[in-house]
């Protein structure tokens, strides 16, 4: 039992003193994992962030024999509530409605940088399993003890353990934890877990564990939250991100009774205990400001990042395109682009804080609650440990739930005023601080050799972001230069861009994969026939396979004028091809998406519901993205302010959706919340133009712009 | 000016002295404490905020106090009734119509005035009574899926 004062030195924010700690998980089992896994580690850092070494999964076995894991994931909708419990309760060998989940609570939780990039599964997964397998150990051995018999007689089952010797004794975890605080603090390598034959929760089809609080209107989402005393808050907007406020006048704001005005730095705000007060009051504040805007719009922002550029990045290098020119039979140019969209989640971001004498209390809707509580306690002065971030439920987040300013100006007013704070976003606020996708160019060079293999591919990226940007297929003369990441560090974009559901892989997959059907139609060659030519990934291949197969079409040369297309992806170690078919309306330009298949290999399958549940939903999603969904602007500022201007799929925008799961659980758990999204673009874009036999280079492909399009012919 | 305003809430007597301007929206969650109902738009668009009036599908964030006296009000914390939950709520849960749940009342309440109106509905007339409806997570195949099993539960009342 190692590491068993090691409790308070845990790095990474996990600060309580252990006191508190132990207070906070009370008595029972308690198993620690640390992730050791120097690749895992290697790609979180990766990622931005410094990754603790010490542990980050922990779970409790009660003395009632519930089993709680404690993960700072959060749920959005996602479903990790479920998949993370599933694969607790196999390895522990308890049922699925034993365990609970504490997610996202800041005191309770090992650090974690944030819920994105479909990371949860992948590497939350993995210890959380050693963690339960340990677990089942210590109970074994617990057993064996007070049996006074040999640990190999015993085995577990449905939260008891039981004796292979004398069939009618069991002893329930809970027994087993009764009085008793027992730490074990691993190290990877450690422990077995189950190979996935045995499996029987995890690998099978389960409905969400928390759906019945959603369904009756209990469910409580950060805006929820109720205290006594408690402010709304409204605060003043600039018109534009570029505005500076010169001079705001608050005396006829503050004639409104009940009303208190806040002005601190850049930070100018109502409250008042009726929400509608706060919003008079704030009417009532006259602000004048300096804009000096720039020259920039839809219609030109492209030109302007093309000149903007920063130094590129080499994402790939083989070969030598010069070479690959020369020896190419046909050669394709082609510039893609893809505008800025908006997370628009239901939910815009909300958040409640309270300051209390020692201790911040804060609800947020957020995807990275420590990230919340570095930020709060940084404008407070506070220092992280006496910030408290409660898990609520989060009402979709896509990326855009990584940045949270409402919950740090939700925490400064409370401060100031004394009271709790609610700051709720109106939608207008949401679209003008949501951090968009950003709008970025591919530009697209390749070739084709006489036998109809792609020869070389030379690619440039303009602000999407390396992801999902390596040539999936067999090319002998390759580069690919990323300018400009995708993940908003850039001053060039009028506003806040960030990730979006996929990161950079939507815009580049479009920009690959519409380039594939260029050279397919150029090699007149069917779609399906000129990617299995050019591709050696036996597994890809397997799955481009399964999508024709449920497809059921049989491709020929394109443009077909049957409206049909295919894309694929590997996305992070997820493979996926999708398929759709589509109708144009040639008189109007309008599309309608008739159906999609959509086969992806994830490796190792959790739940196979709710994988089904993020393909549906992440192609719905982006279909939208695909046909619709652009912000308007000028300037820094946002044109866009409400879904009567910003066109997101509806029911009847959803296509009939077949999805297959490829079974491969020799492979560990890949992810599965983004990867489809990320085709939906290509995928689309192939199939309008093989209906109507132009192409566009554009997204979205507005209905004005296909009949454009279609017009020019 | 407050006034005094007597309607029905779930069922129950409800009567509030508020600003008659204000929205059903904002009484319900901060007056009453009824958070099932939400805040998506505030214009109407996206139907996250809706309830029942007299039994009609009503976007609340658009509908004002005044307007809701003498009126018969349920929200999702009161659809089953006091029973325990309504089939409409059952079939959700059993075709995981929900994900991140934020618009799942106001779909629930939609699909529930729909059936009232339409106890057999086809797709498409599901489809059209609930496109104002907005889903992010895209849930939408699965939702109509609850609402076809909830209306074959409902035969017959």
């Amino acid at each position: 039992m190692k590491d068993n004062n090691n409790v308070q030195e845990a790095r990474g924010g996990f600060l309580l003193n252990r006191r508190d700690f132990i207070k906070l998980t009370g008595s029972g089992i308690l198993v620690f994992f640390t992730v050791g896994d120097i690749d895992v580690l290697a790609q979180q850092r990766g990622f931005g962030s410094d990754y603790p070494t010490d542990f980050n999964a922990y779970l409790r076995i009660g003395e009632d024999g519930r089993v709680t894991c404690f993960s700072a994931k959060i749920e959005m909708g996602q479903g990790v509530i479920t998949s993370l419990a599933q694969m607790l309760a196999e390895e522990l060998d308890v049922e699925l409605t034993s365990v609970d989940m504490v997610m996202g609570d800041t005191s309770l939780c090992p650090y974690d940088f944030a819920t994105v990039g479909s990371r949860s599964t992948k590497y939350f997964g993995p210890p959380l399993r050693k963690a339960a397998a340990e677990a089942r150990a210590v109970l074994i051995q617990l057993a064996a003890e007070s049996l006074n018999v040999n640990p190999d007689r015993l085995y577990s089952e449905n939260g008891v353990i039981r004796d292979r010797e004398d069939p009618g004794m069991k002893i329930p975890y809970g027994q087993l934890a009764k009085g008793k605080r027992i730490e074990r603090h691993l190290k990877e390598g450690e422990v077995a877990i189950k190979h996935y034959s045995r499996h029987r929760i995890s690998g099978k089809a389960t409905l969400r564990t928390d759906s019945m609080e959603k369904v009756i209107g209990k469910a409580k989402f950060a805006g929820d939250i109720s205290l006594p005393g408690m402010l709304y808050a409204r605060i003043l907007r600039p018109p534009s991100h570029s505005a500076r406020v010169t001079k705001a006048d608050v005396s006829a704001a503050k004639k409104i009774t009940g009303a208190i005005i806040i002005e601190e730095k850049d930070l100018v705000a109502a409250l008042h205990e009726i929400p509608e007060e706060a919003e008079k009051a704030l009417g009532q504040i006259k602000a004048e400001y300096e804009i000096p805007e720039k020259d920039l719009d839809n219609k030109n922002i492209f030109e302007y990042l093309e000149k903007n550029a920063p130094q590129g990045q080499m994402v790939t290098q083989k070969g030598d395109i010069d070479s690959g020119r020369k020896q190419a039979a046909v050669s394709i140019k082609s510039r893609f682009l893809n505008h800025y969209v908006a997370h628009a989640a239901i939910e815009t971001h909300t958040a409640v804080a309270a300051v209390e004498k020692d201790e911040v209390k804060i609800w947020s809707s957020t995807q990275s609650p420590f990230m919340v509580r570095s930020s709060v306690a940084r404008a407070l002065g506070f220092p992280p440990e006496k910030v408290r971030v409660f898990p609520v439920h989060v009402g979709g987040g896509f990326g855009g739930k990584t940045t949270n300013l409402e919950t740090v100006e939700a925490a400064r007013l409370a401060k100031l005023t004394g009271r709790p704070v609610q700051v709720a976003y109106t939608r207008k606020e949401e679209f003008f601080y949501d951090a968009f996708r950003p709008a970025a160019v591919v530009k697209a060079e390749s070739g084709l050799d006489k036998e109809g293999k792609i020869i070389y591919w030379n690619f440039e990226i303009l602000f999407a972001g390396t992801r999902s940007s390596e040539p999936i297929y067999d090319i002998p003369h390759q580069q690919v230069l990323a300018m400009g990441g995708g993940f908003g560090q850039e001053s060039i974009h009028p506003f806040n861009t960030g990730a979006w559901r996929g990161p950079g892989s939507n815009t580049n997959v479009y920009a690959m994969e519409s380039q594939t059907d260029i050279m397919a139609q150029a090699a007149g060659i069917d779609p399906l026939s000129f990617r299995m030519k050019n591709l050696v990934d036996e597994r890809m291949k397997r799955v481009l396979k399964a999508a024709a197969d449920k497809f059921g079409h049989s491709f020929t040369k394109g443009p077909s004028g049957k409206g049909v297309g295919i894309a694929c992806t590997d996305y992070l170690g997820t493979y996926v091809a999708t398929m759709a078919k589509v109708k144009v309306d040639k008189e109007n330009g309008g599309v309608r998406v008739e159906r999609i298949v959509c086969a992806q290999d994830m490796g190792e399958i959790i739940n196979p519901q709710g994988a089904m549940l993020q393909i549906e939903g992440g192609i719905a999603m982006a279909i939208s993205a695909a046909l619709s969904e652009e912000v308007r602007f000028r300037g820094g500022s946002v044109l866009t302010e409400n879904f009567d201007s910003y066109d997101i799929t509806r029911f009847s925008g959803a296509p009939q959706i077949d999805v297959v799961l490829i079974d491969n659980n020799d492979m560990a758990p890949q992810g599965c919340g983004e990867p489809a999204c990320t085709t939906v673009g290509a995928v689309l874009a192939n199939a309008v133009c093989d209906a109507i036999g132009v192409r566009l280079y554009e997204l979205p492909m507005t209905q004005e712009r296909i009949k454009k399009v279609i017009m020019k012919g | 000016m407050e006034e005094d305003i007597q309607f029905s809430l779930n069922g129950k007597k409800a009567n509030i002295s508020v600003e008659g301007g204000r929205s059903l929206l904002s009484v319900l969650r901060k007056e009453f404490g009824l958070t099932g109902t939400k805040y998506g738009c505030g214009e109407g668009h996206c139907g996250a905020c809706t309830v029942l009036i007299d039994n009609k599908a009503i976007r609340s964030c658009t509908r004002t106090m005044e307007e809701v006296a003498g009126r018969e009000v349920i929200t999702i914390e009161g659809l089953a009734g006091g029973k325990d939950l309504h089939p409409l709520q059952k079939a959700f849960i059993k075709h995981d119509a929900t994900q991140c749940g934020f618009c799942t009342p106001g779909m629930v309440l939609a699909a529930y005035s729909l059936l009232r109106e339409n106890p057999t509905p086809t797709e498409s007339e599901i489809i059209y009574a609930m496109d104002d409806n907005l889903c992010r997570c895209g849930s939408y195949k699965r939702i109509i899926q609850a609402i076809q099993t909830a209306a074959e539960e409902m035969k017959g009342g």
